[in-house]
């Protein structure tokens, strides 16, 4: 269980986090949402004190990560950038530095084992003499994601896992996370702009907006008044064979979104309480 | 399983390859110390050479090996590879390619010092006993003192400046060129209102002497070799870390500017200590690295020792070439080093680019 109570940043004068409370239980995966700029990247770096904070309590399991030495934090919280340098390292050395929190002086059989495991669990066995600065942008993510997973974290932060990724290696990589997630009881914080992944993907989203927490919920917060609120943007959020979507309107004018609340050709539109405020009026 | 286990077994060949290049450096290294001190003027026999050392050597061959030839050789071996492993870790720390020493301003620092030291100290002066060593420096302890503090103060504005203002690693490097300006600057005024004759003794020091040492300087830069060496293999594994960036070092649990900081101190203490005996040499810190980094990759594990044993190699064959190559005039080591070393590091840097 992770509780998130009353973070506060601010660069200078600017408030950029304020009073952020939040929880997440075990194993489940939640997504940070809000514009540009609203903090979401700034809030998972003050989470594992990549930033300092300038007030707020973290606690994973019950102990406070505020307290502990920066060693036993990376223990707790495994996190990977939005970009990752490369350099000519491999794959395998790669996901074997994730271990840096347990070496004493070197590295021990055990670290071996369970870069082994989770090598094999990746399905990396074919990578791992290949280099990190000859990777594509989707084996590069898995391999971070790999080495974040060698932490043995309780917390896993992801900033923006997918966006250098094609629309295959996205759901791929989220898939893996929400996986991961459940098979290894690690609470899951994902940075994301695509909303349909989070929906598919995610079992709470955490909305921001000026530098506050707008909204916190699962799937029954995704709503197109929330998502108009948070971006400014028109949108219908439909179900399609099962699947929760959100379709963005960002050029129709509010009055002419499907004025009647019903469906595109088959398609079942389950909440769309702008329109319906529009149609009542 | 069985696919990890093969994961596993190509990572260990892999690694035994990174083992193999060290032990054949080592003995590449070993073998051209035993050419180097045989040869020369005088020339020593290899069974010689061995007797030598277990003391049932001649009279003449213990004086030249014992008393000339040893400390020459371990003084390029042990400032080639002081040269080479700060050279490494500065690369990564500032996570630029081209730091070295003189990146932060220490050589032309200790430069300056040693400006000090013979002109406005007079420990320099003319001495015509051959023609090969027409100019010595009549007080190397003052030379070498103002030389140390020339280099060490040169990084110790530079930390000072960084930490009133964070200025990261770009501006550090970029502050390192700047104060490295000022000391030549101010050299080259104080040189504008010398003699000749000191000014000769100024060049002939920066050219760089690998043969004015004794067992006791060996000594002194044995153990700045020791300490750096010892400080940066403990923290090799902050080094992997902050390949990938400093906030995923961070993550990892590394405290990074900690490390940044205190490598540049201990890297700026090493080099200043063996730029002071030996003058400027410079090339050693750059290639020794870029070459190794070729061979075993950036895994700072290999990476440290591997560039170490280069960096002495390419100093003793350097110097091994200035003593023989128009013998017995020893050619001046700081300019052989930059005049091969400048068309090697372009020869590595296009077929780096070729690659990509």
């Amino acid at each position: 269980m992770i509780n998130i109570k009353d973070i506060n940043f601010s660069y200078g004068k600017r408030d950029i986090l304020k009073d952020i409370s939040f929880d997440i239980q075990d194993n489940k995966c939640i997504a940070i949402l809000g514009n540009n700029g609203a903090g979401k990247s700034t809030l998972i770096k003050c989470l594992n004190r990549i930033i300092p904070v300038k007030g707020g309590v973290v606690m994973v399991s019950g102990a406070d990560l505020f307290k502990m030495p920066r060693n036993e934090v990376a223990k707790n919280i495994a996190y990977v950038a939005q970009k990752t340098e490369t350099s000519r390292v491999t794959v395998y050395d790669a996901i074997l530095v994730g271990r840096k929190p347990y070496i004493k002086w070197d590295i021990t059989a055990d670290d071996k084992k369970i870069v082994d495991d989770v090598i094999e669990h990746m399905d990396l066995e074919d990578f791992t003499l290949r280099f990190i600065d000859e990777l594509s942008g989707g084996e590069l993510q898995k391999v971070m994601l790999a080495r974040a997973m060698v932490q043995q974290p309780k917390f896993l932060l992801l900033d923006e896992p997918t966006s250098n990724l094609d629309p295959r290696n996205q759901y791929e990589l989220m898939k893996r996370v929400k996986h991961i997630a459940r098979e290894h009881n690690i609470s899951v914080a994902v940075v994301i702009h695509d909303l349909n992944l989070a929906l598919r993907y995610c079992d709470k989203f955490l909305f921001i907006k000026d530098s506050r927490v707008f909204a916190y919920g699962d799937h029954d917060i995704m709503t197109p008044k929330i998502i108009s609120d948070v971006y400014n943007m028109k949108s219908d959020v439909i179900e399609h064979n099962g699947i929760k979507l959100v379709v963005p309107l960002p050029d129709e004018p509010y009055e002419l979104t499907h004025g009647d609340g019903h469906g595109h050709g088959g398609i079942n539109v389950t909440s769309n309480e702008h329109v319906k405020e529009a149609c009542n009026s | 399983m069985g696919s990890s286990s093969k994961a596993r077994s190509d990572y260990n060949k892999f690694v035994r390859k990174k083992v193999l290049v060290l032990v054949i450096l080592c003995a590449a290294l070993f073998a051209l110390a035993i050419f180097a001190i045989g040869q020369g003027s005088a020339h020593v026999s290899i069974s010689e050479i061995f007797k030598t050392f277990i003391g049932q050597g001649e009279p003449r061959s213990q004086t030249v090996v014992v008393g000339v030839r040893v400390p020459r050789v371990t003084t390029a071996i042990l400032v080639g590879a002081i040269l080479a492993i700060t050279g490494v870790v500065m690369q990564s720390v500032l996570k630029n390619p081209l730091a070295s020493a003189s990146t932060l301003g220490v050589s032309n620092g200790a430069s300056f010092g040693a400006t000090i030291a013979i002109i406005v100290f007079s420990a320099g002066i003319q001495n015509s006993t051959s023609a090969a060593n027409a100019i010595s420096v009549t007080n190397p302890f003052l030379v070498s003192t103002c030389a140390f503090l020339g280099g060490i103060g040169a990084t110790i504005i530079i930390i000072a400046l960084s930490r009133i203002k964070q200025v990261g690693q770009q501006g550090l490097v970029l502050a390192g060129v700047a104060l490295s300006a000022i000391f030549s600057g101010a050299s080259t005024l104080i040189q504008y209102f010398a003699d000749d004759v000191q000014v000769a003794a100024v060049v002939f020091w920066t050219f760089g002497d690998l043969g004015s040492t004794s067992m006791k300087e060996v000594l002194i830069i044995l153990a700045a070799f020791a300490g750096a060496f010892i400080f940066f293999m403990i923290n090799r594994w902050n080094y992997n870390a902050m390949e990938n960036g400093e906030e995923t070092a961070k993550s990892l649990g590394v405290n990074v500017n900690l490390i940044m900081y205190s490598t540049m101190a201990v890297a700026a203490f090493a080099t200043s200590i063996a730029v002071s005996y030996v003058g400027i040499i410079s090339f050693i810190g750059l290639i020794a690295p870029h070459i190794m980094r070729r061979f075993v990759g950036n895994d700072y594990r290999f990476l440290i020792p591997v560039s170490a044993v280069a960096g002495a190699l390419l100093l003793l064959g350097a110097d091994s070439f200035a003593r023989l190559i128009i013998a017995p005039i020893i050619l001046p080591i700081g300019a052989i080093t930059s005049f091969v070393g400048g068309p090697v590091f372009l020869w590595i840097l296009f077929k780096g680019a070729k690659r990509k």
